[in-house]
């Protein structure tokens, strides 16, 4: 198996500022408006973009939640490889909110329609938006796109796009694995 | 792998302790579920789920069956008392009607020892036993442990004695199994005629003094006296019982130190354990009840994942 990258840190780090400002463009100062990451890869986007917000651009009262939709698939007995929860940490309703939801690769589309249903448990928000990173293109099983983006990618169904974060592999980079 | 090594909950006797671990980190989750306003989660909205209840059940009955609803899971039930089994009908006939109606899970209560077993041998469904006669109730010592770990942060270790009723008990047999699986010391302490004879042979230690138990322990798992298996009179009378293994506030005020009560329910007050001792704060009794639901969602949750398209 061989692999390209994608995008190094420095590139990373630049389209989380360009995420960030573009958060800010159309939410403010975050008071209506809360930040959902996809457990369990999109909560690393999610905690570095809070981070960054609060950080650099000085945005005092954001909410950030953690959500699992491993109960909420489609797939549960329709794969090889059983399902494992991880947890959620969301200590806030989303009635009448803005809700952002945040995760690594959109690819089928899968994960966020399962988040979709997931957030039926916590009220009704006023609007759901969409921020990943890498946007496969080509690849959707249903109707579902970003409203943020940090870079879109052509890839073929064989090759993985697989995103790493310091926190968890010690660098932050994305590549494309071939078979 | 997040995979049980079992395809049937018979009996803890079949589990291992990573099994054990896997089932209270996946019910970690649904406890977090059964927590939100919303309590439901849709995992398993294909699946149906027969509990059949043989014999007399409420709170587990009313557990199992709100654990499969909140996971969305089809549910049929069924009591001994109403159906043909009265008109003769024997247990495979019962279940494979049953299963003739598409069901992939069963939840069985019998009073036959081994009734799960069985079943398991000759019915294509998922067998959950939540009780058979006086051998084990797997879900409440699933529920047990859980509970002393979430009060004590950990099971291994800690020193847990069963009171009361030990002879009739499949929660005492099932205990056992679970505590030394993961690593607590067991004692068990009652009448001696209620103290099974092979009991030395699980390595547990029986101590007939109340007090001397108590003293010992970390947490007191009190049972009660099953009257309704009892076909001979095993003590001289319930005042004398009392008197010796009931458990009040005085024996606990003298001990100089915290023990966890527990009681798997259904509790008589003012005979193996006082009112006072049963609602105060060493009690744990109603974070079972709430426990159990999340146990039994992880393991319907669990196996279901086993069941084959």
């Amino acid at each position: 198996m061989s692999k390209k990258n994608l995008l190094n840190s420095k590139d990373i780090e630049i389209i989380l500022h360009r995420l960030a400002c573009q958060l800010i463009e159309n939410h403010n100062d975050f008071s209506n408006t809360v930040l959902i990451g996809l457990q369990p890869r999109g909560s690393y986007l999610a905690n570095r973009l809070a981070e960054l917000l609060k950080t650099s651009y000085h945005i005092k009262d954001l909410e950030l939640g953690l959500l699992d939709i491993t109960f909420y698939r489609d797939d549960f007995r329709r794969r090889d490889a059983p399902l494992e929860a991880a947890s959620t940490e969301m200590d806030f309703l989303i009635e009448g909110k803005n809700v952002v939801i945040i995760d690594d690769v959109l690819y089928s589309g899968r994960s966020v329609r399962a988040a979709l249903t997931a957030m039926q448990s916590y009220g009704r928000p006023e609007a759901i938006e969409l921020l990943v990173l890498i946007d496969r293109r080509f690849s959707r099983h249903l109707p579902i796109q970003p409203d943020y983006r940090g870079r879109q990618v052509d890839a073929i169904n064989e090759e993985k796009v697989l995103v790493t974060w310091t926190e968890t592999h010690k660098k932050d980079a994305v590549y494309i694995e071939f078979k | 792998m997040a995979e049980l090594s079992v395809e049937h909950l018979l009996g803890i006797k079949y589990l291992k302790e990573k099994d054990i671990n896997l089932i209270f980190k996946t019910a970690d989750h649904f406890k977090e579920v059964i927590n939100r306003p919303i309590k439901k989660v849709p995992s398993l909205r294909d699946i149906t789920i027969a509990n059949l209840f043989f014999e007399n059940s409420t709170r587990t009955k009313l557990s199992f069956e709100l654990a499969e609803k909140r996971l969305s899971a089809d549910v049929i039930n069924f009591s001994a008392g109403q159906s043909s089994v009265k008109k003769g009908e024997t247990l495979i006939d019962t279940v494979n009607n049953i299963l003739a109606m598409k069901v992939d899970i069963v939840v069985m209560r019998h009073a036959s020892v081994g009734a799960g077993v069985f079943l398991s041998r000759h019915v294509d469904a998922k067998i959950i036993n939540a009780g058979d006669g006086t051998h084990e109730h797997p879900t409440q010592a699933l529920l047990d442990s859980y509970s002393i770990r979430e009060k004590l942060g950990n099971v291994k270790g800690k020193k847990i004695v069963i009171v009361g009723d030990i002879l009739h008990s499949r929660v005492a047999l099932s205990n056992i199994y679970a505590l030394q699986l993961q690593g607590a010391q067991v004692k068990v302490c009652g009448p001696t005629t209620l103290i099974p004879k092979y009991i030395s042979s699980l390595g547990v230690e029986v101590e007939t003094n109340l007090k001397k138990a108590l003293e010992w322990c970390d947490v007191a798992n009190v049972l009660r006296v099953q009257n309704e298996r009892m076909d001979i009179k095993y003590f001289p009378s319930t005042r004398e019982y009392t008197q010796l293994f009931g458990i009040n506030q005085d024996i606990l005020d003298n001990l100089g130190k915290k023990i966890v009560i527990m009681h798997p329910g259904p509790i008589n007050r003012g005979v193996e354990i006082t009112s006072d001792v049963a609602d105060s704060n060493e009690s744990i009794i109603l974070n079972q009840v709430e426990n159990g639901v999340a146990v039994r969602m992880a393991v319907i949750y669990l196996l279901a994942q086993q069941v084959k398209r």
